[in-house]
């Protein structure tokens, strides 16, 4: 199967899956040996978090109430991100299986696919494998023949709003309500949407379920590294000559990743999108994976007349508007960042007040109610740590 | 609203909230397609959204403005969302906002006066690697460049009944 | 009670309300209910209930977290995060409010980082907050004002809000400065989740939220039913009652006006509080006093038509229900509603205009006071009634709408000129250096006289109904009420359930009294029946009731329901001194009861003054052609939708 998806390093995994051959060796296996499997797979969540799906699986599979929810979340609004995009335009089967094996383990019944609005090209496309699959049996009842094992997809559409990609604000959102995070706990896999244990996971989280089980355990945790198994897709966009999404193992440093991409000159890239860190040249030799710099597998480049100062002011731009605006941290201190970035582009900020917002971003890291409140200030401190003399030492514009 | 009209409203909404019997999940689904079709979700809309789903008005408002793709305020037929987060800001989408604007007659945030086109920015729409991109309703463009807007907008308003373009204007001249 | 009528919180997790569990209830684990967990606080252990919050467990060891968006009678939002603790072990800081414990965890509340954190969201939030302290409604009882105090904000780091906003004052009754606001959204769960008027959201999103009506009309145009709760729970001046205190003043000020008082019984309970005393001490002589010292003529108890309300809408009952099982005239309303909540009466002309015909058409007690203080009051004391200034004291935001309907001015006057609410009469006794709780105690004036226990207890919910029930009971019966219920008290219908039900059996009927002999002829057609009742306090409750009614319910089988728009009843007031919580309405509540039982009358028919005004001036008795011209009512369709 052909793919836009590139490497030059290593084979490409989803177009050597053939659909459901994963979903169906998945189904053979009992519901505690389908999570025993994700367990040992050491897959972790590949929309940033990283947080170990077999855990996640374990969780929900052992509460008793129902309906279960298996949800896929397809509101890949990163900036920077979209290799989502293309697994969903090319690999959609992986991922309903993918749902389907999750659905199986939990014992949900109902799965849900939020696509974020600004996809809504694909909607169509998705509706017509979703309708596919029921007529093959791969959704409905007694899927694979197995008595009972009732479950059905249905795909959700957002409506525009970067925090849904939260999973409590996915919830809120396909509950009808303003994508707002919940307090935590209670987690989702305890009370998610509807107030029913649900599982969240993300689009090549749910793919890469699909591939563990038709390739093997062993074959997953034999790339990658020891806390990051597996391979990665990764978006690449920015300076480069070759933008687009790869496959590589976990563990890949950002200079050989450069290399790959054409853009050995950067003199920083972006990684893990607006809400990750800006790695610097100085650490180019530092490893893409959750125990050294975690990413959700986005890299934006930056060549070497990028200006980061106005790097910072379109990251911060991007979260003022993109709060959800409930928590204070998140709500007031965005727009105070934004603010500082444009004194110091006029040369009017103190380096009193920028320690005063300095605080204030370590303030909103630790305590804004949700993931996007406690990272959005990561990108400006990391700006601010690696290139202090640029964005000080500039002077007013005339 | 004409009477008739209202009641076409109603029975596009009952059309989707009785799905879920009418249950606040459908709220979403709902303002989405009174948008798509109505293009703005006006006064009697809301209230009569609220009185289907049993909730209240100020509740349907409230999530329809928190949302980018269901604003009430009415806009033109077709939508421009140009990409303005950080890939496509690299790629030069500034030139882009230029020209559409130049090619549209209006600024961000603005409907013309027919109500055909409406521009705005959008955040980061996951075509990072072609960027500079946007949206027109649900079909996506990549790679702009100020002279790629230029055909896309002449595409639109050629398309548009009665609109008469700049270069059929010179032939006729 | 049946909870069959209780839906889930519509804002809360809808699942109950969509998918009924397939399943039971999950298995309770032993040891899991009612289990105690050891959590350290600050270096002291303590053992709580197994999801209890850190706030609650906080306090249990004499810890105070600062709060500002959590509110006991609210739902948990855990959104402003000035309450946010360090729990050892976890990377970012929790909030306090909405952290339940489940582990034995280790938490610290005044760490340097938390220190660090509170002070920047406070920061954060004074940056867009109009903090004109001296000009502000809400000076010196302000929760942002001292935390502002309390963590020595010095100069407003983050800037300070430049541009305001205009306020909205086109409702009777709630003034909103958005300038004030800092998005903590009690309003709105006060609105939504508690009450379910569902008149104020956040709208937007980003740092554009803000807290609006249905798209931002004013509040005098939306489906406001002037309750008043979110006033009691902001937390800061962005919402108060709109004053008529400078016009009262005013009026007290001109000599050629007779400027009368009638009070209320829920602000007595509460008037204490505003001076500092603990809620729950009833300061009622104390305050005659005080009232006559400022410039009153005349101070009269709003209980005298609360005990005239009984005998108007308990004859008016007798007769619904004589014309439905006696006469068979099936175009009866029934159940019969009380009417005289103002919020109440809004919320049903609004949301329910259907059962209008079963609202009670009499007046509320103030609104029969000031048609009677125009006329018979005025015509006895020989005044001009056009000189007359009639002032209410209530604990209500509503009454202040009420007072200004367009149709009561039934005695030719507009018949309640002001209503002043708990707060303000506490300022204004402020600023004529009137210490209320230490005045002497005077009485109440004729000719109205002290009232019953009964007038006394409509300020409690649950109250309307108990004393119309001793009315309408002795009346029935011929027997006193100490012989069928022990003091007379009928305990069924008390309480703070939000919906409670009663059924009592009259057993025996006796003689038709003189004041009533003109309606019905004899009572045999009430022997053996059974009176079913019902009670409805704050209007989510009141909605579940209603929702009953319209579905057929077992509710639609009542013969009288009593609704209070407010928690608690009157005492819960939108005027009532603030902060409000359900002890605080609980200890107004036993302070209510408490008087009442030292009173010797406590039947509204064997008020002296309310027989002496049927005998000289209603004189063709309840509900009679003079009372139906000055103390009952009509209502109007307003219904939900607005252009």
């Amino acid at each position: 199967m052909s793919t836009s998806i590139k490497s030059s390093t290593n084979e490409l995994t989803f177009a050597s899956v053939p659909a459901a051959d994963g979903l169906n060796k998945a189904l053979a296996l009992s519901r505690v040996d389908i999570i025993d499997a994700i367990h040992e797979s050491k897959l972790k969540g590949r929309g940033g978090a990283g947080f170990p799906t077999g855990t996640k699986w374990n969780l929900a599979a052992a509460e008793t109430r129902t309906p279960k929810y298996m949800i896929c979340n397809a509101d890949e609004g990163e900036p920077g991100t979209f290799k989502d995009r293309v697994i969903l335009t090319e690999f959609p089967d992986l991922v309903f299986d993918g749902m389907t094996i999750g659905a199986r383990a939990i014992g949900a019944s109902l799965g849900l696919l939020y696509l974020r609005a600004e996809y809504g090209y694909l909607h169509e496309h998705l509706e017509n494998v979703v309708a596919r699959r029921r007529k093959t049996g791969l959704l409905g009842r007694d899927i694979a023949g197995i008595e009972g094992f009732n479950y059905d997809v249905l795909i959700a559409m957002g409506a525009g709003a970067y925090v849904c990609g939260e999973e409590t604000a996915l919830i809120e959102s396909l509950e009808g309500f303003r994508g707002e995070p919940r307090n935590r706990p209670p987690f989702p896999v305890v009370s998610g949407f509807l107030g029913r244990p649900s599982v969240i996971n993300n689009v090549e989280t749910l793919a890469w379920v699909a591939c563990i089980f038709s390739k093997g355990v062993e074959w997953f945790r034999s790339y990658g590294t020891g806390a990051s198994a597996g391979h990665k897709l990764f978006s690449i966009s920015g300076d480069c000559e070759h933008p687009g999404v790869y496959e590589f193992p976990f563990g890949i440093t950002v200079a050989k990743l450069l290399k790959e991409v054409g853009g050995e000159d950067a003199k920083a890239v972006q990684v893990g999108g607006a809400s990750g860190r800006c790695v610097p040249r100085s650490e180019f030799e530092r490893r893409l994976a959750f125990e050294d710099v975690p990413t959700g597998g986005s890299i934006v480049v930056f060549g070497p007349d990028r200006d980061m100062r106005a790097i910072a002011h379109n990251i911060l731009d991007f979260f003022v508007d993109e709060s959800c605006g409930q928590c204070t941290p998140c709500r007031l201190g965005n727009p105070k960042l934004l603010q500082g970035v444009e004194m110091l582009q006029e040369g009017t900020c103190s380096l009193q007040y920028l320690n005063d917002l300095k605080g204030l971003a370590r303030t909103m890291q630790v305590a804004s109610k949700c993931g996007l409140g406690q990272t959005s200030s990561v990108a400006f401190m990391s700006i601010l740590e690696h290139f202090e003399n640029e964005v000080l030492g500039r002077k007013p514009l005339l | 609203m004409l009477i008739t009209e209202r009641d076409r409203l109603r029975e596009d909404v009952l059309a989707i909230a009785e799905l879920t019997d009418c249950h606040r999940a459908s709220l979403i689904p709902i303002l989405r397609k009174v948008k798509e079709k109505y293009r703005g979700i006006d006064t009697y809309a809301m209230q009569l959204i609220a009185d289907v789903l049993g909730i209240h008005p100020v509740e349907v408002y409230s999530v329809a403005t928190f949302y980018s793709f269901i604003q009430p305020q009415t806009q033109g037929r077709l939508a421009f969302r140009l990409c303005r987060t950080l890939s496509c800001e690299l790629e030069g989408k500034e030139s882009v906002a230029e020209q559409l604007q130049r090619d549209l007659g209006i600024g961000f945030g603005e409907t013309t006066p027919d109500q055909v086109f409406s521009l705005e920015w959008a955040n980061c729409m996951g075509m990072c690697d072609q960027g500079p991109a946007m949206l027109v309703n649900e079909t996506v463009y990549t790679q702009l460049t100020p002279g790629k807007v230029h055909d896309i907008v002449e595409e639109y308003k050629s398309q548009q009944e009665g609109h008469v373009t700049k270069r059929q204007a010179e032939r006729v001249l | 009670m049946s909870d069959k009528t209780t839906l889930p919180k519509r804002r809360a997790p809808l699942s109950q309300l969509l998918q009924p569990d397939l399943e039971p209830a999950p298995p309770v684990v032993e040891g899991t209910i009612g289990a105690k967990i050891t959590v350290t606080i600050d270096g002291i252990e303590t053992k709580v209930p197994l999801g209890t919050t850190i706030l609650e467990a906080a306090k249990s060891i004499g810890v105070k977290i600062p709060t500002l968006c959590y509110h006991p009678d609210l739902e948990i939002a855990g959104i402003c995060r000035i309450c946010v603790v360090e729990v050892e072990g976890q990377r970012t800081l929790q909030a306090a409010c909405a952290y339940p414990i489940t582990d034995p965890i280790r938490i610290n509340t005044y760490s340097r980082a938390v220190r660090l954190a509170r002070r920047n969201v406070l920061d954060l939030i004074l940056s867009e907050h109009c903090g004109d302290c001296y000009s502000c409604m809400k000076n010196g009882n302000c929760e942002l004002q001292s935390l502002a105090e309390e963590y020595g904000v010095d100069e407003f780091r983050f800037g300070h809000l430049e541009v305001p906003v205009p306020v909205d004052d086109s409702s009777y009754s709630v003034v909103r400065d958005m300038n004030k606001c800092i998005r903590c959204r009690r309003c709105v769960r006060t609105c939504i989740d508690l009450q379910e008027v569902g008149v104020y959201e956040a709208v937007n999103r980003s740092n554009r939220v803000s807290i609006e009506t249905f798209l931002d009309k004013p509040l005098l145009t939306v489906p406001c039913i002037n309750c008043g709760q979110c006033i009691n729970r902001c937390p800061t001046g962005a919402l108060y009652a709109k004053p008529a205190l400078h016009a009262v003043w005013k009026a007290i000020d001109d000599p050629a006006k007779h400027v009368i008082i009638q009070t209320a019984p829920s602000p007595r309970a509460a008037m204490g509080e505003m001076f500092g005393l603990e809620p729950g001490t009833t300061v009622t002589y104390q305050m005659n006093t005080a009232l006559k010292r400022m410039g009153f003529e005349h101070v009269f108890d709003t209980n005298f038509t609360a005990d005239l309300t009984i005998i108007e809408e308990g004859t008016e009952l007798i007769l619904r229900l004589y014309k439905a099982l006696v006469q068979g005239d099936t175009s009866v309303a029934l159940p019969q509603f009380t009417s005289c909540s103002p919020g109440w009466v809004k919320y049903a002309e609004h949301f329910w205009p259907e059962f209008i015909p079963n609202l009670s058409t009499a007046k509320s007690p103030q609104q029969m006071f000031g048609a009677l203080i125009k006329t018979y009051y005025a015509e006895k004391m020989g005044l001009d009634p056009a000189s007359v200034v009639s002032v209410a004291l209530m604990p209500c935001s509503a009454k202040k709408f009420e007072c200004n309907r367009p149709e009561m001015n039934d005695s030719g006057y507009k018949d309640v000129d002001f209503g002043l609410t708990t707060r303000e009469l506490g300022s204004m006794f402020r600023q004529a250096g009137l210490h209320v709780p230490t005045m002497p105690k005077s009485d109440f004036d004729d000719p109205f006289g002290g009232a019953t226990g009964s007038g006394l207890i409509f300020g409690a919910t649950g109250g309307v109904m108990e004393s119309a029930l001793r009315t309408v009971l002795e009346l029935v019966t011929g027997r006193k009420l100490e012989t069928i219920y022990e003091h007379g008290d009928i305990i069924p219908v008390r309480g703070f359930e939000g919906v409670r039900y009663a059924e009592l059996t009259i057993d025996e009927v006796g003689p038709v009294p003189s004041i009533l002999a003109h309606l019905v002829p004899d009572w045999e057609w009430l022997r053996g029946a059974t009176l079913k009742v019902a009670i409805a306090h704050g209007t989510a409750n009141a909605r579940k009731v209603m929702e009953d009614i319209k579905a057929g319910g077992h509710f639609s089988k009542c013969h009288f329901v009593e609704f209070m728009a407010c928690p608690g009843g009157c005492l819960g007031g939108g005027g009532q001194p603030i902060p409000t919580s359900k002890e605080i309405r609980s200890a107004r509540a036993r302070a209510i009861y408490g008087e009442e039982k030292t009173l010797d009358v406590r039947k509204s028919f064997e008020n002296p003054a309310v027989v002496r005004i049927y005998e000289e001036f209603l004189t063709d008795g309840p509900c009679g052609h003079k009372s139906h011209e000055l103390l009952h009512t009509g209502y109007i369709d307003r219904g939900k939708f607005i252009e």
